[in-house]
């Protein structure tokens, strides 16, 4: 807006055109069109990856949120974690988050085989990451049933089954997410190479799981 | 002639009245229908805001049991704040950022809905809180354990529900407004060339998506605290309950700004047109809105400067709070130089938005005198820290969101505002708001404390001034109201453009028709290039004819 | 007569200025000062008015000019002109304000210090700990006030103030005073270690112009030396519930030989003297005769007071 000039003259080309793709089809003319790209009635461009994009960074402010809690405890409280606190298994864990973290790369080379059309693959690879994700809740699973501490017993067993919880409830729905995936790819010709917006959003997401896991891994078992 | 043009847009669905009861993804209706919760919503908070100044007309708990004045105290403070002007914002938000930028709708009209949806749920939940044992939440809308942990279990769960409802609805509209902000504006709109009120809500936008969820984070751990037998606040088990209020905070010292953000980017459109001048300082407005968010994510603690915060923290949260007067202060000056020399017509938009930065500075200016730690330790949770929220919240937001409520009126129904009604409420709201809370101030400083419905009687005579106010304030709904039901069914047909104004959403009939514009708006001058061109404006001027004078200047010239 | 307007310019801020000055020198918001720190909060609220006040006129000057004299004139359809922004004026309204803010910045912080709010020993953050009924707190944390041990030659009287739903109780440990109002001689510092048994309470006694929230699970310090004799209004100012508008105290800063007097006759612990201390509070309260009626409901009663830590 500074540069008015060069602004106007803009403008002026710009409806000048316009007036010429009116005038052309008032005549009824079968002239090829001036090019104009007119987002409006035409087709809708995607911008779901941006918006899903968007709502990751909220979902990492919720987690955030949760890590600075945890954070703010751990250096403030005397003793941390408080006395009583059974220690916490690692091997389980520690197989849990390989096993996670695996599954991200076995998950991007379903996303690298819907690239080449390659809707076979797609289907292998994802099948192979949801089971790695169902054997990453079970293995979760156990470990709850198996520590001696409950929701209530103190502070750092609260923020733990709180924080892990909350990931798992993550991971479940990143879960669903690639079920989802895999039911559509049955329907021919769903996914192809041009379009695979759920591929992308799923391994996204599981992606932004994966992550977050590691940070959290980091914050309660390791430190 | 123009069949072969027209004939693409035929199709258009008609709006039947039932879309605005249901599921409707159209914006507009979205729209209409976050503006109508919200009042609805106003006029019940109002009704318990004026609960409490009855009970305080005397020094005495007369009127309602203190236990029940508290829950009128947080139901008012929630529902002005997450069902009022929250929602309100997103209502002009999704009214008009589709038409400002040239798109049919938003980018994603489902999820829109889906937003909108979640608001009348929460709103309702809250409201039934009152019918459940013990009554509604009692602590106030900050609801600080360990307080809110033993006052009525049930009242407080159903807090938390609600406000998480209603987050959630404010995260998905902003995931909206940001993605339709930058992608889908008319192809030779740059970021520079959109209304600013489009730039406000980037920068509200930012906000919600980063600090909203920190919310849901402290929430949901109340919650557990509250019905799971945790103790992340209660410090009975060895939790803390300032790090509640650090959460806490880290989201409603944001949420203030918001609030106000949007009325900033109204205020931004009302003041130009109605003064017939560019507005002053396009970029300072805009990027001071990006430096309001940016410092207000850092200041939080300056609401905990009494409780657990150590000494060189406090100094830190002072000088960041400070600063925030700088970048308001530029769109503030901007706005006063954009009245200078103008041409202004005093209708009640435009009173609204003068009324807006005369009252929205006086709460600014206590907002700064509150963050200085020493003197702030002497007025924290007095009445001079009300006096300061309701001059910027009601004095600031809310006469902002009058102003654009005239302004837009005739765009969303077609209608003109009765002048002389809507006058009235102006005067009758800006004398009201004046003397209800600029005493607060005087009080808080002698020592009246606030969220009590019992007090000292050397204090009777400044709260009967102060009951007074409100009870003017009341009565300044009634103008609004009556005008409101007469202009939709008696007032005079809108034109297209009825300010002249530039920005695109006068570019299409009154109301729009769905999916907003007959042909691809024409962005053939800035938004706020008001005194260039010189000859008097058509008021009915169409699309065609702006064109064809185009069109006829740029042959003669060839 | 044409005036030039520069010099109308020069007039209107002179006159502002004065204005302002004297609005934030004469404007009578405050109550009685009954500390040296609360006078030098009242001399930092004095110098905010005065700005806040000239900026205020400014503003609100500038829009009612503009009311009056850049109002439309009937049929007059033409725009105002294109002025769209101005770069040394912009700069000049950055500047002002950034400068304001920063000198205001430096005398809170000063004032600040000189209050001994960021004194080591009181200011720091130690950490919160479990509430333990037995109420033996050792910790010392986040408070205001030039400590005990730094201000030298008088011993600091020692007040613990415990903040329950809905009273204040105050226990001298030197003496064994158990109290619902507080005593203090003038011109001594008295160190107090706020702390609360169930929710947040807040201690506030606006004549000394501080206020320290009392946090469960936490002690916080709060010190001062009241140089004025009189009875001032201890007043709860974080929500704690139904009646936290009743949570009144007195504070009484008595001259030294009042104060030893009191001492005296409270001195003996025995059950009988602590449950008529509490029941002869309400009476006490300045303006609070209404609180009467209430005192069986804010449960002050026997249960409350067993709960109470006994040095
Ligand atoms: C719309 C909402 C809104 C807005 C915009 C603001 C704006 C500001 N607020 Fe306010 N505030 C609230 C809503 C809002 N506030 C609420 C609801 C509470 C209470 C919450 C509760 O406890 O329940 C609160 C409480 C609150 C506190 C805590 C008080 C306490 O409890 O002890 C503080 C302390 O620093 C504060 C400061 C500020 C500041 C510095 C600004 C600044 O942004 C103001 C900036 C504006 C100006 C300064 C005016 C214009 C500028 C100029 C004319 C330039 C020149 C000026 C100078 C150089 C000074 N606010
Ligand atoms: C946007 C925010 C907003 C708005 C607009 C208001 C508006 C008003 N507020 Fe509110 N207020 C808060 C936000 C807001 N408030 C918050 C956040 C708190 C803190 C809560 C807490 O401490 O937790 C608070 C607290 C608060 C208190 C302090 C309570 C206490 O600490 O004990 C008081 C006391 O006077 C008060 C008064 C008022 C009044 C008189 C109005 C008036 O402006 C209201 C005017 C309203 C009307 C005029 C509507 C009238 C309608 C009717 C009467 C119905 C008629 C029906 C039809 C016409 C159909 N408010
Ligand atoms: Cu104790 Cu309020
Ligand atoms: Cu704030």
């Amino acid at each position: 807006m500074r540069d008015r000039y060069s602004f106007r003259c803009f403008c002026l080309r710009f409806t000048l055109s316009l007036l010429f793709h009116k005038t052309i089809v008032m005549q009824g003319s079968t002239i090829e069109q001036p090019q104009i790209t007119v987002n409006l009635h035409s087709g809708h461009p995607d911008h779901r990856f941006f918006g899903i994009a968007l709502f990751l960074i909220a979902e990492s402010s919720i987690f955030l949120g949760l890590f600075a809690a945890f954070i703010i405890y751990r250096t403030i409280i005397p003793v941390w974690p408080p006395e009583g606190t059974p220690e916490l298994e690692l091997l389980l864990p520690g197989i849990n988050t390989i096993i996670l973290v695996a599954s991200s790369f076995v998950m991007h080379k379903g996303q690298a085989a819907i690239k080449n059309n390659n809707v076979s693959g797609l289907k292998f690879w994802f099948s192979i990451t949801s089971v790695m994700g169902i054997v990453f809740l079970i293995g979760q699973m156990y470990e709850y049933f198996h520590l001696e501490m409950g929701l209530t017993t103190n502070l750092f067993a609260s923020c733990f089954y709180v924080l892990t919880g909350f990931h798992g409830l993550h991971v479940t729905f990143g879960l669903l997410l690639i079920l989802a995936v895999l039911w559509r790819s049955n329907e021919e010709g769903h996914y192809s190479s041009k379009s695979h917006f759920g591929v992308e959003a799923a391994e996204l997401y599981w992606h932004f799981v994966d992550i977050v896991w590691i940070i959290l891994f980091t914050l309660v078992y390791l430190l | 002639m123009t069949t072969v043009v027209a004939s693409n847009y035929t199709a258009h669905k008609e709006r039947k009245w039932t879309d605005y009861f249901t599921f409707s993804t159209d914006h507009k209706v979205i729209g209409i229908q976050y503006l109508v919760t919200s009042f609805a919503f106003y006029f019940i908070g109002g009704a318990f805001a004026e609960v409490i100044r009855t009970e305080l007309a005397t020094a005495d708990p007369d009127f309602v049991t203190p236990a029940l004045y508290n829950q009128f105290m947080t139901i008012h403070g929630t529902i002005m704040i997450f069902l009022w002007i929250v929602p309100a914002g997103a209502a002009f938000a999704n009214y008009l950022i589709p038409l400002m930028i040239g798109a049919e709708d938003m980018a994603f009209p489902t999820l829109n809905a889906v937003a909108f949806w979640l608001t009348p749920p929460g709103g309702i939940l809250l409201l039934a809180s009152f019918f459940v044992p013990n009554g509604a939440p009692q602590a106030g809308w900050t609801s600080y354990p360990p307080l809110s942990l033993v006052s009525g279990v049930w009242g407080e769960e159903i807090w938390i529900l609600s406000v998480l409802l209603v987050g959630t609805s404010s995260i998905l509209g902003a995931i909206n407004f940001v993605t339709t902000i930058f992608k889908m504006r008319i192809p030779d709109m740059d970021l520079h060339s959109m209304p600013l009120f489009c730039w406000s809500m980037l920068a509200t936008s930012a906000l919600i998506l980063l600090s909203t969820p920190v919310l849901a984070a402290a929430l949901v751990l109340l919650s557990f605290d509250l019905i799971a037998g945790t103790a992340f606040f209660n410090p009975t088990g060895g939790g803390d309950p300032i790090v509640y209020q650090h959460m806490f905070w880290f989201y409603s010292h944001p949420a203030v700004y918001i609030m106000i953000l949007p009325f900033f980017g109204v205020i931004s459109e009302v003041l130009p047109v109605h003064s017939r001048k560019p507005i002053f300082g396009y970029r300072a407005i805009a990027y001071s809105s990006l430096a309001i968010s940016f410092l207000g994510l850092i200041v939080w603690a300056h609401h905990m400067f009494t409780s657990g915060t150590p000494g060189w923290l406090r100094i830190f949260f002072m000088a960041a709070t400070m600063l925030i007067a700088v970048p308001t202060g530029i769109k503030i000056f901007s706005w006063s130089a954009t009245l200078w020399g103008g041409k202004l017509n005093l209708n009640t938009a435009m009173l609204f938005g003068v009324g807006f930065i005369a009252t929205f500075v006086m709460g600014g200016l206590t907002g700064v005198m509150l963050s200085s730690v020493p003197f702030n330790i002497h007025v924290h949770d007095t009445y001079f820290v009300v006096g300061h929220f309701h001059y910027v919240l009601f004095g600031g937001a809310a006469m902002g969101l009058f102003a654009g409520f005239y302004h837009w009126f005739p765009k969303m129904t077609g209608r003109m505002i009765n002048e002389p009604l809507g006058k009235l409420h102006f005067i009758l709201l800006f004398i009201g708001l004046n003397i209800t809370f600029l005493p607060m101030h005087k009080l808080g400083l002698m020592g009246m404390n606030r969220r009590i419905a019992l007090y000292d009687v050397q204090f009777e005579p400044i709260n009967l001034i102060c009951t007074i106010g409100a009870y003017i304030l009341a009565v300044s709904s009634l103008p609004f109201v009556i005008n409101i039901l007469w202009s939709l069914n008696q007032g005079e047909k809108a034109a297209r453009n009825p300010w002249r104004a530039y920005t695109l959403e006068w570019q299409t009939s009154s109301p729009p028709i769905i999916e907003n514009f007959e042909e691809e708006p024409v962005l053939w001058t800035g938004p706020y290039d008001y005194g260039t061109d010189s000859e008097v404006v058509n008021e009915e001027e169409t699309v065609d004819d702006m064109l064809a004078e185009v069109g006829s200047q740029l042959r003669y010239r060839s | 007569m044409k005036i030039p307007s520069n010099i109308i310019t020069l007039i209107v801020g002179v006159v502002i200025t004065l204005i302002s000055l004297w609005c934030g020198q004469n404007h009578g918001l405050m109550p009685v000062a009954a500390s040296y720190d609360a006078t030098q909060v009242d001399s930092i609220f004095n110098f905010m008015m005065s700005i806040a006040i000239g900026l205020f006129l400014l503003v609100e000057g500038t829009l009612v000019f503009c009311l009056i004299k850049f109002r439309r004139r009937p049929n007059d359809q033409t725009d105002g002109p294109p002025i769209e922004g101005n770069v040394p004026l912009e700069i000049f309204w950055t500047a002002i304000p950034t400068i304001i803010v920063f000198v205001l910045a430096l005398y809170s912080f000063k004032v600040y210090d000189n209050m001994g709010g960021l004194d080591p020993l009181i200011s720091n953050n130690t950490p919160p700990q479990q509430i333990a009924m037995d109420g033996n707190h050792k910790q010392v944390a986040l408070g205001i006030g030039t400590s005990a041990n730094e201000s030298g030659e008088i011993v600091p009287l020692m007040v613990k103030v415990q903040g329950m739903q809905y009273a204040w109780v105050f226990t001298y440990p030197e003496t064994g005073i158990i109290s619902g109002e507080l005593h203090v001689p003038k011109n001594r510092p008295v160190q107090l270690t706020i702390a609360a048994t169930d929710v947040l309470h807040a201690f506030w006694v606006p004549q000394l112009r501080l206020k320290q929230d009392a946090i469960p699970g936490r002690n916080v310090t709060l010190a001062f030396t009241s140089n004025r004799e009189g009875d001032y209004p201890i007043i709860c100012a974080e929500l704690c519930g139904a009646y936290h508008g009743g949570m009144k105290s007195v504070l009484h800063v008595e001259d030294e030989e009042t104060y030893a007097q009191w001492e005296e006759t409270n001195k003996p612990i025995q059950k009988a003297s602590l449950d008529k201390t509490v029941a002869v509070n309400p009476e006490n309260l300045s303006g609070g005769e209404f609180l009467r009626p209430y005192a069986h409901k804010m449960g002050i009663d026997k249960e409350t007071l067993a709960l109470i830590p006994h040095p």
